[in-house]
């Protein structure tokens, strides 16, 4: 990690910057310099002000209080049209493209101008800036057949073709793999050589360490520091971000896992689209241990859940649940046999926003209740899974909706653990969570699994299903790519099957005999 | 970020301000128009005022004008909690009323049993009316607004032809209607007035067990999820499609029972369906979102379209307004409180960003 090459005045700074809405003060007093030739990290929880920052640098919202400078001077945006024009890109989390226009037709969409496309000399400078970051794309690709990944590198194109100088980017390694990271990292140190300045929206504390100059943390709206990354801990970060020290460690003992619970074989499946989202997928989760699918999003494990938990067919292969034959047992159904289910979308799916966290507790009882509710039980009920689950609410009857989604997520897991079930369908349980509640749900399912649960867990954040699993499975185009054990998921093994890079038969084989021998953990730089 | 975000459950208070001023502005609208045909806004509220809080004939109105209206108010307010929008509760009045002439006229009974046989067709019809469109929506997709309502002007000309074919009534020339009812099918009605005391009864048992179903039962239960979340219901294994069948029926069943109570209370006859139903099927809608989900609030509601249903009459009768005067009033009133759904389904929200933000 080079130094940022400083010039001597810091490129963007703000002063005091201070913005209100009704009853909050979301940003207090911010101050903060950018210098040219730097990455400059920004961290905090949600609701910590990263987002209202980084909307006064666009142009989205004016500053009450405070002073932005450019260069020296004053700078007052009035729309993301302003911020683009004194050149200040916007790279957002989720990209904003048109699916059914070309890649060269979004780039000029946003490349201002007058009222007539000039494609022409934009295809020659597109090209021309793409080979020059070594960012690979094909100007007449629709944008709809695209990865994730590629649409990124188009949020990112637009901003090179720009010629920006001040690049925000927001949580831009979402979707990717660890290898597609890597490889964006390296054009960001590209442009920092060039004396551009990025500013890093990000979750990601080992990212954000490895990647970044310099860091400025954000808690409940104030600049609890601004230092170089040299030095600094995932504990120091977390500490700073939350207040208090954050676990990172996972304690996880050592477990013989038990029977089988779930087993799939050879389970064909149909995305929505018709085209085929699971193939030929064999997958074993044992009583006690965590089965992590590892995977970028879109590569089936939508369906894979959705099958498992009886929201959708299987076109062929065999489900099978605690031994019994599951393939055609509605979701109820599958709920009864002990399946808990932690939905992918928590606010769409997982809870009634406008019925209260005692109701939408009451939502997997409420299947084998009797036809009258007797409110006295359930509000005790209610109130014994807040408590067990530290749930943090004004009260039972405060609607669902109105609670933050880390405690959304301890609601649903509350409901859905009541009862000891034996399987736990976990889908990306900590997305969009911050460090204090991802700790929380991580020690919840990990309690889980101590007690004897089977867990299988989807989700797309690698660390998560590093940390929490036993075994690592990779899902890539609808197909498992393997399943590591134990100390063989290791990051570059799962990465490379992420990107669907399969191991020769030599690589498996020698894996397998350094099995055998038990050689320490640590793997040679070779295998892959 | 700064964001309008939904404001879920609005507290009361919230709520009750925004509707009102909304109806405060459909008077003042209405004023205009009143104004237009040469009568003073004052004038004609004062009269309307007079007419019906002033007067005890004027009150039994509002009442009896209020009755179908909490009927078919409170069924809609459930199913519109559940998400079924039937809009065709107009057309399951008049399969209800319908029904109920059937029994009346043709079906060898009398007596209190006669009664209960004309007030279950009377369900029967309604409900089988509003069955057509879920079983559609369930089905095919087919969206119930667009079903429900198309089906009111079949319904309609259903009740047309029957009163100017096969049921025509023997002794008359001129105008179709049936014969009247048997005297038993002609309902009690309370001293003095036109309200029939049956249907006002079943309509408030109606409002009363619909608020306790809703809040007690599992039923009422699977019915908020179904329409708060139909997603999560799904996830949950709540059947939404069992949900929709309920409320239909129920909601169709209350709007035939109203029918029943129309024909049997008032007119004592199946006669033209612009004279049975009055547009209380379409009002009621009015009535049901003013609840906003609430069967047992419909009593408040249905009585205040009652009173403009009242007041309209005396517009017509001692100012002379023209006989489509109510219809603006309601239709403004409807207008106005559609406008100030933002106002109430919104709120200015704070930093407490949603995590899709990733703030």
């Amino acid at each position: 990690m080079t130094r940022p090459q400083t010039a001597s005045a810091p490129l963007l700074e703000l002063s005091g910057v201070t913005k209100r809405f009704p009853g909050v003060v979301a940003n207090d007093k911010v101050s903060f310099s950018l210098f040219g030739g730097e990455i400059h990290a920004l961290l905090g929880e949600n609701g910590a002000g990263k987002t209202t920052l980084v909307s006064m640098l666009y142009g989205l919202l004016t500053p009450d209080e405070g002073e932005i400078r450019l260069a020296g001077q004053p700078l007052r945006l009035k729309s993301p049209s302003d911020a683009l024009r004194v050149g200040i890109s916007l790279v957002p989390q989720h990209p904003l493209l048109v699916d059914n226009h070309t890649v060269l037709e979004n780039i000029a969409l946003s490349s201002g101008g007058g009222f007539a496309l000039e494609l022409r000399g934009l295809r020659k400078t597109l090209l021309e800036v793409s080979s020059a970051y070594g960012l690979q794309i094909s100007p007449d690709a629709k944008v709809w057949q695209l990865s994730e990944g590629e649409k990124q590198r188009i949020e990112l194109l637009k901003a090179l073709v720009r010629g920006s100088k001040i690049l925000i980017l927001d949580e831009p390694t979402s979707a990717l793999t660890p290898q597609e990271s890597e490889g964006l990292f390296e054009v960001l140190n590209t442009l920092k050589l060039e004396g551009k300045a990025m500013v890093l929206i990000s979750h990601k504390l080992d990212e954000v360490l490895l990647h970044s100059d310099r860091i400025t943390v954000l808690r409940k709206g104030q600049v609890v520091g601004s230092l170089p990354a040299q030095g600094l801990s995932k504990p120091d970060l977390s500490r700073m971000m939350v207040g208090r020290d954050v676990s990172f460690e996972r304690q996880k003992e050592v477990r013989a896992p038990g029977k089988i619970v779930l087993a799939l074989e050879k389970v064909w499946t149909k995305s929505n689209r018709g085209l085929d989202a699971m193939r030929d997928v064999s997958l074993e989760v044992r009583e006690g241990e965590i089965l992590g699918v590892a995977g970028v999003a879109g590569n089936g494990q939508h369906e894979l859940a959705e099958v498992i938990a009886g929201l959708r067919k299987l076109e062929r292969g065999t489900l099978r649940i605690l031994e019994q034959s599951a393939a055609h047992l509605s979701p109820a159904q599958i709920s009864g046999l002990g399946v808990a289910h932690i939905p992918e979308d928590r606010r769409a799916e997982g809870v009634v926003s406008e019925m209260s966290v005692a109701d939408n507790l009451f939502l997997r009882r409420s299947r084998t209740a009797g036809s009258w509710i007797d409110r006295k039980k359930l509000l005790e009920f209610a109130g014994e899974r807040i408590r067990t689950f530290e749930v943090s609410t004004p009260g039972p009857h405060t609607p669902a909706g109105k609670l933050s989604g880390g405690n959304i997520q301890k609601l649903i897991l509350a409901r859905e653990l009541d009862g000891n079930p034996k399987l736990i369908l976990a889908v990306h349980p900590t997305h969009g969570l911050d460090v204090g509640a991802t700790e929380q749900v991580h020690q919840i399912l990990l309690e889980a699994r101590m007690k004897g649960a089977a867990v299988l867990l989807i989700s797309e954040d690698l660390d998560e299903v590093l940390t929490l699993s036993d075994r690592v499975a990779v899902l890539f185009s609808g197909e498992i790519q393997g399943v590591l054990e134990g100390a063989q998921a290791t990051r570059e093994r799962v990465g490379s099957r992420m990107a669907g890079v399969r191991e020769s038969a030599a690589q498996k084989a020698e894996g397998g005999k350094r099995k055998a021998e038990s050689i320490s953990p640590s793997e040679g730089p070779a295998h892959v | 970020m700064f964001k309008l975000e939904p404001d879920l459950n609005p507290p009361i208070y919230k709520t009750a301000l925004v509707s009102s001023v909304a109806i405060l502005l459909a008077f003042a609208a209405s004023g205009l128009m009143f104004w237009a045909f040469g009568v003073n806004p004052f004038t004609a509220y004062s009269e309307m005022i007079k007419g019906t809080f002033g007067d005890s004939s004027g009150l039994s109105t509002i009442v009896q004008r209020a009755v179908p209206l909490l009927l078919i108010g409170s069924g809609l307010a459930l199913a519109f909690r559940a998400k079924f929008f039937n809009i065709g509760a107009e057309g399951q009045m008049l399969l209800g009323a319908t029904f109920a002439a059937g029994v009346a006229l043709f079906v060898p009974v009398s007596g209190v049993l006669g009664v209960v046989l004309f007030f279950l067709a009377g369900f029967l019809g309604g409900a089988l009316w509003a069955l057509i469109p879920a079983t559609l929506r369930e089905r095919l997709g087919v969206s119930e607004i667009l079903s429900s309502l198309m089906l009111t002007y079949v319904a309609g000309y259903l009740v047309k032809y029957l009163i100017g074919g096969p049921w025509k009534g023997k002794s008359l020339v001129g105008y179709n209607y049936t014969e009247k009812f048997p005297d038993w099918a002609q309902l009690p009605r309370l001293e003095g007035t036109y309200i029939n005391w049956p249907t006002l009864l079943l309509a408030l048992v109606a409002a009363i067990v619909l608020q306790i179903v809703l809040a007690r039962s599992k039923f009422g239960y699977e019915l908020q999820v179904t329409g708060g979340n139909p997603r999560a219901a799904h996830y949950a294994g709540i059947s939404s499609g069992r949900v929709t069948l309920l409320v239909a029926l129920i909601s169709g069943g209350l709007a035939g029972l109203a029918g029943a109570g129309e024909v049997g209370g008032l007119h004592g006859r199946l006669l033209d369906p612009a004279q049975i139903s009055l547009g209380y099927g379409f009002t009621a809608i009015i009535v049901a979102w003013l609840t906003r989900g609430n069967p047992v609030y419909a009593i408040l509601t249905a009585l205040l379209m009652g009173f403009v249903f009242a007041g309209g009459d005396v517009l017509k009768v001692s100012l002379s307004m023209p006989f489509r005067v109510v219809d603006v009033m309601t239709g403004l009133v409807l207008f106005f409180l559609i406008g100030a759904e933002p106002f109430l389904k919104l709120k200015l929200s704070s930093v407490r960003v949603k995590e899709r933000a990733s703030a």
